[in-house]
């Protein structure tokens, strides 16, 4: 008897598992952005990176132009990789790059932006991670195309080439 | 030609599959003796498998790009040695391999087990049948690697370069031999539990199969790791990425059941851990595969995303849970009068002990590694689960799992006394005043890493000891866990000692510092086949006298375009001397980064210690 309440409690959990599963592998949000659009960005407030001013989301993504959120740190390794990629993009005339610094060294961050030059216009510090986790970031880096305050399309892991052609493609 | 033979020893492979699952069940019911035929047809099987795979292999070889799995990774000017490797390098051709491995177990499975009982066997390879039907109807139907394209393309698309590198060409065959060798205890415990044969001899003959897979386990995530180091540039062995942890957590699970079967082979208890385990450990597999393949997570390893595949892999995956889970609460009956008896000191309870540990471990992997998709599924919120979550909650339950380490093995079985209890506290002190010694003057947290180190001392001394006076006796387990504790220590070291220069220099400049002098002398250029290099020469110059040139490498891969930084590494005996150049963007700055990683060595000689207790332990049974 115990056993059959107990195998019972075993399928069902089971069960809950593979249903989860399953919605989870309909919405891969991160193949399909069509998911993604229309989603409102979050608000929050952030500290600038080398100053004491705080903006909040609202302020920063006012202008009827293309932005571009990128979270990275310095210890990130990827986030180097895709370095390149943003400085490449930093020149567009319809895009702004905004830098989300995730949980970082202020030292080493700023090193890191000397270093390999600063793609963004304004660099905001997430000194504890809580606005990344805001918008749902699976991790560093991390980049979200904007358009009138609203998620285009994200980008989990570091930009590549084709997703250069393919924010640019958004742009125009 | 080559790739219409292979598809056809596929369809040929899946018809025989249902020949064999039918002359087994006839031979099931009717006779008392081992049908030759099965082996035979079972044999035809792997035959077709072989050439369907070999099929895979000359097409590559031959860059025939009127198939779709070549033509999308594969290139003329790619060398030889990666056009073979590129055959398992994408979802397709791995799949096969897959497939392959499947085969090949099953068909030595029924030729070592000639001693067993006849039912046994056939249940066994009737569950196995199960298995790899699953996997030939999602071949053949979600990701056939034969397809055929017209036109013709003149030219493939290439191999990801950072998948054209030696560690990793033989990576994944040698994953997959410890992955899918687990299909095969899982099939066998699944037939002995539904015919009630558990029993010690059992446990002798699953043993060997236990072994052969943990060790290919090991030594695939061995490669995969050394991989990561040296390729990914950044002088890391393991980042806690969902697919690293999807090939630990089988790993864990079968270490587990390996300690498990160890008791087996003595008493009949904990029979229901052995068949959870065995099952676990394959459903884990699975589950990599799932949540890998599907593209539910995002990771190096996502060939392709396609969800249907991933709906067919999950569907099958719980098929065989939900039949697993069946038999084990249906047909296993455990014998309750012999259940726990022993005492708490003894070595079986030691064992329990290290099982409970391992499923914490296990559960935490788990849970970090599948929690983000349960949390957006049920009110889309999402969260990042990184290194530290997994820091944080395995470290600290390092410590007990450490010291029961040490002193488990010391007991004996049934009913113990802790003996030489001088010397182990003597051990304990020296361990304790060692760490303290070393800690001291590091700027990391005092307590938690005194004890960790004291705890990681302590199993390496004790182990070191056994080693010393026992020798041969007991050889394969003490150096697995010697291994073991070398393998902790040089990790602990390595995070310690670990330091980093990172620095912009043009060529001919010098960076300078107190403790040592990079100076960037000079680049040379050069046209490789299918990629053109960068060779930069950076000369390390410390006031130790040490006077080294190290020569990292851009490489720049002309199909698909893709630049990779391709670390130079020195190795010896202490540390590690790691340096990785890349391209500043518009500038004449490269950016250079120079790492000294000690006992970097160490940690992949504790692994192969590791194994080789394993080897040991196969081998000397049957001597």
């Amino acid at each position: 008897m115990k056993n059959k309440i107990f195998f019972s409690v075993v399928i069902i959990s089971f069960l809950i598992i593979f249903f989860v599963l399953f919605k989870g592998l309909q919405n891969t949000n991160i193949y399909t952005p069509q998911v993604d659009i229309k989603k409102d960005i979050p608000y929050f407030e952030a500290k600038l990176f080398d100053s004491d001013i705080v903006k909040n989301s609202n302020e920063i993504f006012q202008k009827e132009k293309f932005y571009l959120l990128n979270i990275w740190a310095s210890w990130c390794a990827p986030c180097r990789d895709e370095h390149p990629i943003l400085l490449e993009l930093k020149d567009q005339v319809n895009l702004e790059i905004i830098g989300l610094n995730y949980k970082d060294n202020i030292i080493n961050a700023k090193k890191f932006l000397k270093e390999l030059n600063s793609p963004y216009r304004l660099t905001l510090s997430d000194e504890n991670g809580i606005i990344s986790i805001e918008w749902g970031a699976y991790g560093v880096p991390e980049t979200f195309l904007i358009y009138n305050k609203r998620i285009i399309k994200r980008y989990v892991g570091p930009l590549n080439l084709n997703s250069i052609i393919e924010i640019k493609k958004f742009i125009e | 030609m080559a790739s219409l033979i292979g598809f056809y020893s596929l369809i040929f492979g899946l018809c025989l599959s249902f020949i064999v699952v039918l002359f087994s069940i006839k031979n099931f019911r009717n006779s008392l003796v081992f049908d030759k035929k099965i082996l035979s047809l079972t044999s035809l099987q792997l035959f077709f498998v072989i050439t369907s795979f070999l099929g895979l292999i000359i097409s590559f070889i031959n860059s025939d790009f009127s198939n779709e799995t070549v033509f999308n990774h594969s290139h003329t000017t790619k060398p030889l040695f990666y056009k073979i490797s590129g055959t398992w390098g994408n979802h397709e051709g791995s799949l096969l391999l897959w497939l392959l491995v499947l085969n090949l177990f099953i068909f030595l499975f029924l030729l070592k087990s000639k001693e067993q009982d006849k039912n046994y066997r056939i249940l066994t390879l009737l569950f196995q049948q199960v298995i790899i039907i699953g996997f030939f109807i999602f071949i053949i139907k979600t990701s056939n690697p034969f397809n055929y394209i017209f036109p013709i393309p003149t030219e493939g698309l290439g191999l990801n370069p950072i998948l054209q590198d030696p560690a990793l060409a033989i990576h994944p065959p040698i994953l997959y031999l410890g992955y899918v060798g687990s299909s095969v205890i899982f099939s066998a415990t699944l037939a002995a539990t539904s015919l009630n044969y558990i029993s010690k001899n059992w446990a002798k003959h699953i043993k060997t199969w236990v072994l052969w897979s943990w060790i290919f386990l090991t030594l695939g995530i061995l490669l995969g790791s050394i991989w990561a180091y040296y390729e990914l540039g950044w002088g890391g062995f393991w980042f806690w990425d969902p697919v690293e942890n999807v090939s630990l957590m089988p790993w864990i699970a079968l270490t587990t059941l390996l300690h498990c079967i160890l008791i087996l082979e003595r008493r009949k208890i904990l029979t229901s851990w052995v068949i959870i385990l065995s099952i676990s450990t394959f459903t884990l597999s699975m589950c990599g595969t799932f949540l890998v393949r599907s593209g539910i997570l995002n990771s190096v390893h996502t060939f392709a995303n396609d969800p249907e595949r991933g709906l067919y892999i999950l569907i099958f995956l719980f098929c065989l849970i939900f039949l697993s889970l069946f038999i084990f609460f249906f047909y296993h009956k455990t014998d309750d009068k012999q259940k726990y008896d022993f005492f708490w000191l003894s070595k079986e309870s030691s064992i329990l002990v290290n099982n409970w540990f391992m499923m914490y471990f296990l559960v935490v992997i788990l849970i970090g590694t599948i929690y983000p998709i349960f949390l957006e599924v049920i009110n889309s919120e999402k969260i990042s689960v990184g290194p530290p979550f997994y820091i944080k909650l395995i470290t600290p339950f390092l410590i007990p799992f450490l010291f029961a380490m040490a002193i488990g093995p010391k007991l004996k079985w049934i009913k113990s006394d802790i003996q030489n209890k001088i010397n182990l506290s003597i051990f304990l002190i020296i361990s304790f005043i060692l760490s303290i010694l070393i800690i001291k003057n590091l700027k990391v947290n005092f307590l938690v890493n005194t004890i960790l180190v004291t705890s990681a001392l302590y199993l390496f001394l004790v182990t070191s000891k056994e080693f010393l006076i026992k020798g041969i006796n007991n050889l394969a387990q003490n150096l697995a866990h010697f291994g073991f504790s070398l393998l902790i220590l040089s990790i602990l070291f390595n995070n310690f000692f670990s330091t980093e220069v990172i620095t912009n220099l043009k060529i001919g400049e010098t960076f300078k510092s107190e403790k040592i002098h990079i100076t960037f002398e000079s680049i040379e250029k050069k046209k490789i086949n299918n990629y053109s290099s960068i060779i930069g020469k950076i000369n390390i110059n410390d006031p130790k006298g040490l006077n080294q040139t190290l020569e990292p490498e851009l490489r720049i891969y002309n199909q698909p375009n893709i630049v990779t930084s391709e670390a130079d590494i020195k190795t010896n005996l202490f540390s590690d001397k790691f340096i990785t150049m890349n391209l500043v963007q518009n500038q004449d700055y490269f950016n250079i980064r120079y790492q000294i990683k000690p006992f970097m060595i160490w940690i992949w000689l504790s692994v192969l210690l590791i194994c080789s207790g394993g080897l040991i332990s196969l081998f000397r049974k049957k001597i």
